[in-house]
């Protein structure tokens, strides 16, 4: 063996200090993965720096998006112009990053912060969150009103009892028929196992068929907000609203988008909805600045259908459609989305005007693409959606609004 | 030529890309890599990575280098453990309950006698940990992706153990592990506690000098010149944002349907009549169609001069 007897612990000690720099940046390595790879160096990688690389990589990652990472930490880690010959002496100081004088910022904020906690932040901090004016004068507390009232003119406080009511409507979502079975009572497909082991128990003289029936899911579901500047108010809603569907035991994907779309399902899964709420709209960089649908449709698109859409996906798509510019791609992107999901239900807070007509260029090239077009400005219309969600209607009209 | 040294495991890194080289698989190091420390660790092997990258290939490979049987496994989604692991005889126990009738055994005999090992249909999973194998198989999970989350948990104690426990029958488990290698094409992440018990390899597209080498390998009738400009024009097709990326399967199919039309080298007009072969959405046929396919054409060939000049 290379590392012989005298003191194997170097090598061990390296690889868990590496382990713990991949942790602080955000990869889940669990000590069992660093166990894996030192057992791995005991058969194979000390040969060459690139075989040390993929002993590392087979153990450690679990996901193509953290290869990146990976790749830019092991370069960072384990800097050092011999490294193959040092670990063979066993000479390799604890952690390399600490001796050097100031190492070169590395690309990625969370590895440079897991690396060098002690760092000056290179970046100005994240924008404060919006602040939420207090107004603690406001008596009247009329459900019947507030379930009216339009998300962007609530004061605070309509604003935390609309919250409260959302979290207290019955989400009961469309279920779908899987392929999987469980027992019935009811004579459907015959449960041959159960029945088998009733008659045995009976000596085989009860002739009393078991049955099973397919076990229904509810459908699944993607939210697509946008949270530009007019959408703001309503996408924070829909924010919560989402939050609320995904604590109801439907399997949620969520996104926002602005100038650029980022994935939110994990800082949506949060117990407390404030906390996840405010967790997106901290890690979001262009909460409330301009919009592009159509790059954040292809985005998605390309990067996220084929792994979050299926054949029983609905997807809600929150935005105001008003883009600018050429809507043809645009039109394009929706058609290709469609097609990836079973349902696309698209709000839009426009809806609010009584005699709103989809004149701009982007809702007209949107629209034909839709399942379902309904507003979603107050507690009312999210009431109605739920309605539109627990429902199976695969020929609903498309493309104009229900009222 | 197998002697009985051929079936052992290999040796090292080197030996395993020279195995995997000898029955035409050309695995770069990391894959190499990969594979050799799943089969000296005994871990399962993930493998994850666009459709066509050979993932399933690499299983048919490595049975065939070790001499092991391979037991393929196609998830979809539904599959349960009748379809994967076993399944009781029905059939065979209704009639045992009927010759019983006439024979008059007692019931608890009856019952142990229903569900014992002769009732039992072994599927692809059972078959592959059954202690009465000689040698232990090499076990393909093929699109682990497509099975939905329920069958995933129930894998783990296949993966971790190499055992299935059977309710009526007790624990089931493998004297020697199989080999398994499990591929998802990603169409949705496959749950951590899969991939913790796996060690994890993302399947790139090769580059060009081992795509090349692929392609001769594995259509050794295609001419020197058509496999590289082939190779080339294929890696430029992947630079560009296409929906669905050609993968080396696509590639080696297209070599093929390009000496089916006595292709001896590309030219637009052919490349704009096999281009289904390649591609398959519509959209990126349409992006690719006319003067964009002529372009990269005359890009590859331009760059083909520079490097002979």
């Amino acid at each position: 063996m290379l590392f012989g007897q005298s003191s194997p612990g170097r090598l061990a000690e390296n690889v868990m200090h590496f382990a713990r720099v991949l942790r602080t940046a955000g990869m889940p390595v669990g000590s069992d993965r660093v166990q894996t790879a030192l057992a791995a160096l005991q058969v194979a990688g000390l040969e060459s720096k690139r075989d040390f690389h993929a002993v590392l990589a087979a153990c450690l990652v679990d996901r193509a998006e953290h290869r990146a990472l990976f790749d830019q930490a092991f370069v960072l880690f384990w800097r050092d112009p011999d490294l193959m010959g040092r670990m063979r002496a066993l000479l390799l100081p604890k952690v390399h990053v600490k001796d050097g004088a100031t190492p070169p910022p590395p690309e990625n904020r969370r590895l440079g912060e897991a690396l060098f906690p002690h760092q000056p932040q290179q970046t100005p901090d994240e924008p404060e969150p919006e602040q939420i004016e207090v107004n603690a004068e406001l008596t009247w507390n009329d459900r019947e009103v507030l379930r009216e009232a339009d998300f962007d003119t609530m004061t605070a406080d309509e604003w935390r009892e609309a919250q409260r009511l959302l979290r207290d409507l019955r989400l009961v979502f469309e279920p779908l028929p899987t392929r999987r079975a469980r027992r019935a009572t009811r004579p459907g497909r015959p449960d041959w196992r159960a029945t088998m082991a009733a008659m045995a128990r009976h000596g085989g003289e009860l002739w009393n068929l078991r049955w099973r029936a397919p076990r229904p899911q509810p459908a699944p579901l993607v939210v697509l907000a946008d949270i530009s500047g007019s959408m703001s108010r309503y996408s924070r809603m829909l924010l919560h609203f989402a939050h609320a569907l995904g604590h109801a035991d439907a399997p949620i994907e969520s996104f926002v988008f602005g100038t650029r779309l980022t994935r939110t399902t994990r800082l949506l899964k949060s117990r407390d909805p404030d906390l996840a709420v405010g967790q997106v709209v901290r890690a979001v960089a262009d909460w409330s600045g301009g919009t592009r649908i159509t790059t954040s449709l292809h985005e998605f698109n390309q990067r996220w259908a084929r792994r979050v859409l299926s054949g029983r996906t609905t997807v809600l798509l929150i935005s105001d459609g008003l883009e600018h510019g050429d809507t043809t791609e645009l039109a394009r992107e929706m058609d290709r989305l469609h097609k990836r999901c079973r349902r696309l239900v698209w709000l839009n807070p426009l809806l609010r005007f009584d005699r709103f007509e989809p004149r701009a260029a982007g809702i007209k090239a949107m629209l034909p693409h839709v399942d379902r077009f309904l507003p979603a400005h107050n507690l009312n219309s999210l009431a109605d959606l739920v309605a539109v969600l627990a429902r199976r209607d695969d020929d609903a009209p498309a493309g104009r609004p229900p009222h | 030529m197998s002697t009985t040294a051929d079936t052992a495991l290999p040796t090292s890194i080197d030996d395993t890309i020279a195995r995997l080289a000898a029955l035409d698989y050309v695995a770069d190091r990391p894959l190499a890599t990969c594979v050799y420390l799943a089969l000296k660790l005994q871990r399962p092997l993930f493998l994850e990575g666009e459709p066509g990258t050979g993932k399933t290939e690499i299983a048919r490979t490595l049975a065939a280098v070790l001499g092991r049987p391979l037991i393929r496994l196609q998830c979809y989604e539904g599959l349960d453990l009748a379809g994967a692991a076993y399944e009781w005889n029905y059939g065979r126990q209704m009639m045992e309950i009927r010759l019983a009738e006439g024979t008059g055994v007692q019931r608890d005999a009856l019952a142990a006698e229903l569900f014992s090992e002769r009732f039992l249909t072994k599927r692809a999973l059972l078959q592959a940990i059954d202690p009465a194998n000689t040698v232990p198989p090499v076990l393909l999970i093929d699109e682990l992706d497509r099975a939905d989350e329920p069958f995933e948990a129930f894998l783990l104690e296949v993966l971790a153990d190499y055992q299935i426990t059977i309710a009526e029958l007790g624990t089931v488990k493998a004297t020697q592990p199989p080999i398994v290698i499990l591929t998802s094409n990603r169409t949705r992440e496959i749950h951590d506690a899969v991939k913790r018990r796996c060690l994890y390899h993302w399947v790139d597209f090769p580059d060009a000098a081992r795509e090349l080498d692929i392609l001769r390998r594995r259509v050794p009738g295609a001419g020197p010149e058509l496999a590289r400009q082939i190779v080339a024009f294929v890696q430029k097709l992947r630079s560009i944002e296409l929906y669905k990326l050609p993968g080396i399967a696509e590639t080696i199919e297209w070599t093929r349907a390009l000496m089916e039309l006595d292709a001896v080298v590309l030219d637009p007009e052919v490349i704009q009549h096999t281009l289904g072969v390649l591609l398959k959405y519509q959209d990126d046929i349409v992006r690719m169609q006319g003067s964009e396919a002529a372009r990269l054409l005359e890009q590859v060939r331009e760059e083909a001069r520079t490097a002979a000049g």
